[in-house]
């Protein structure tokens, strides 16, 4: 397995999954193969995320999908006690910051839903829920470097 | 010129209203409105509301034949961006008078605006597949992060809740009116930590509206209460959801609208005599004193701490008991409005001593989309 393809755990079906759309199927298929993709602008080099064809930053319309190295901070998050399809409360919601710069939302697995092991900025690693058909990026703490 | 608003009324009761669907919340706030102007709806020719139902069929349901139709969605901060599309319109010669309403049957769900996320949109993709379950999930989920960045604490997040309910007490309107401590807050059911139940808004019936004119115009129309004037306002937006601000502690939106607001007015902070800031919340007022200017950074939480947004503070602020404790529709932007109009009239629950110009900041979404009115009487806007 290649250092850009992560671990892919089947949860089958019964949480959400997205309605791909032509502009977010690159997204996703790499997801499918437990690749972590995000967009660069070829003229200002800023990484973005939600998919889109157009930069952000500057405006440009020459964009190429670079894969990201999966690492990532924890920048916020709640502990949801509100029912959820397929989740059973209390589960994490969360908006981490990627290596490349981009922030997305997500969950945080592998640990107890507590603010205990939830410090602010921590070090995350992503991992792919397969849910059916679409395969969705969570992040669990990341082991400590060796 | 400055528009006028000459209309202004909510539905009979806020609360629980099962006997009236969400059109019939529309209507009944609709024709407060008018009589509360001494109108009928063959003085309007302009509507705004949003869908469900719309202003087309707000017109129609009314015998009203609008010359200027605006629905624009920006949720509890629609009739903010109502407003000043309305001053725009009127300004332009489009119309001369606009009816704005809103009503939603958001705790009853009779004939309710559908909560629907489209799979395919930016939250249907991407913040959806992570268990989201509506405003409790998402607009809370920066809090933690402004609390570490402003040194703010869970106590002073729960005080803000504290405070309104102080404000509450004062309104026999409002749906909650029992004191509350911090440790009654912080003892409350956990809806999504750090959030617990009495820090956020309440799931409300009810309905407002409002009817604006030129300065022009109303000078020439019967005069059933004073005039309250917009003297500026501002309209922004984030983004498409709360996980891609820009700046999970500040809202754009907020900042943006209001700086605009304040500018068109001319006016600086200690001019405001009064403030609505949209509460769905224990933090959102918090970040909208900072991202408004009315504080410096980290400063907000102590501000509220000491007081001075409480009764006898310097600075009232959601002096209607706001959605934490009076009533929370769904899309509350209106009855911060009418609060404010209510103050500078001189006639609300909780009055305040003679406030001249009084601020509303309303929010669309969880830090979505914002919008700013600056509102005051019409020795403040020069008539």
């Amino acid at each position: 397995m290649a250092e850009s393809q992560h671990r892919i755990v089947d949860v089958g079906p019964g949480k959400p999954e997205p309605m791909i759309t032509p502009d977010t199927q690159p997204y996703w298929d790499a997801a499918a193969r437990g690749v972590l993709s995000v967009q660069r602008c070829q003229r200002c080099l800023t990484a973005y995320f939600y998919p889109r064809p157009i930069c952000p930053q500057c405006g440009g319309a020459e964009v190429d999908w670079i894969t990201a190295s999966g690492r990532a901070t924890l920048l916020s998050y709640v502990i949801s006690h509100r029912p959820a399809a397929g989740f059973t409360p209390p589960f994490v919601i969360a908006v981490v910051r990627l290596e490349e710069g981009p922030q997305m939302m997500t969950n945080i697995v592998g640990i107890a839903p507590d603010p205990e092991n939830l410090e602010l900025d921590m070090p995350l690693i992503v991992e792919f829920e397969k849910r059916g058909t679409a395969c969705v990026p969570v992040f669990r703490p990341a082991e400590p470097a060796s | 010129m400055t528009a006028v608003i000459i209309g202004a009324a909510e539905t009979d009761r806020v609360g629980v209203i099962p006997e009236l669907s969400t059109m019939g919340l529309h209507l009944q706030a609709a024709a407060n409105a008018l009589a509360d102007a001494g109108l009928t709806p063959a003085d309007i020719d302009g509507v705004a509301s949003i869908g469900t139902p719309g202003p087309v069929t707000i017109a129609h349901a009314l015998g009203i034949k609008p010359l200027w139709l605006d629905g624009t969605y920006a949720g509890g901060a629609s009739f903010l961006i109502h407003v000043r599309h309305a001053a725009a319109a009127i300004a332009a010669g489009y119309c001369h008078t606009v009816l704005i309403t809103h009503g939603e049957s958001g705790r009853s769900r009779v004939g309710p605006v559908p909560l629907v996320v489209e799979p395919w949109s930016v939250q249907g993709q991407f913040e959806v597949p992570y268990g989201v379950a509506g405003a409790a999930t998402t607009f809370t989920v920066p809090a933690l992060r402004f609390m570490k960045e402003t040194g703010t604490t869970h106590e002073q997040l729960a005080q803000v809740a504290v405070v309104t309910r102080q404000w509450a007490q004062l309104n026999p309107r409002a749906l909650r009116r029992d004191p509350i401590t911090v440790d009654d807050v912080l003892a409350s059911r956990m809806i999504a930590y750090p959030f617990h139940q009495l820090e956020c808004c309440l799931v409300t019936d009810g309905g407002g509206a409002l009817i604006v004119t030129s300065a022009e115009r109303a000078a020439d129309l019967p005069r059933r209460a004073p005039r309250v004037h917009l003297l500026g306002s501002g309209e922004s937006s984030d983004g498409p959801v709360m996980s891609m601000m820009a700046d999970l502690t500040r809202s754009r939106g907020f900042q943006l609208s209001s700086r605009a607001a304040f500018r068109q007015a001319g006016i600086g902070h200690r001019d405001v005599d009064h403030v609505m800031i949209y509460d769905a919340f224990a933090h959102v007022p918090l970040f909208g004193l900072e991202d408004m200017g009315f504080v410096g950074r980290g400063e907000a939480a102590g501000f509220v701490g000491d007081g001075h947004t409480a009764p006898g503070g310097s600075l009232p602020m959601n002096t209607n008991g706001g959605g934490l404790s009076y009533t929370h529709t769904g899309m509350y932007g209106m009855f911060a409005i009418l609060e404010s109009v209510r103050q500078l009239r001189g006639e609300a629950a909780a009055q305040v001593p003679d406030p001249r110009i009084s601020v509303v900041l309303g929010n669309g979404g969880s830090f979505v989309v914002a919008g700013t009115l600056v509102l005051g009487t019409a020795e403040a806007a020069g008539y």
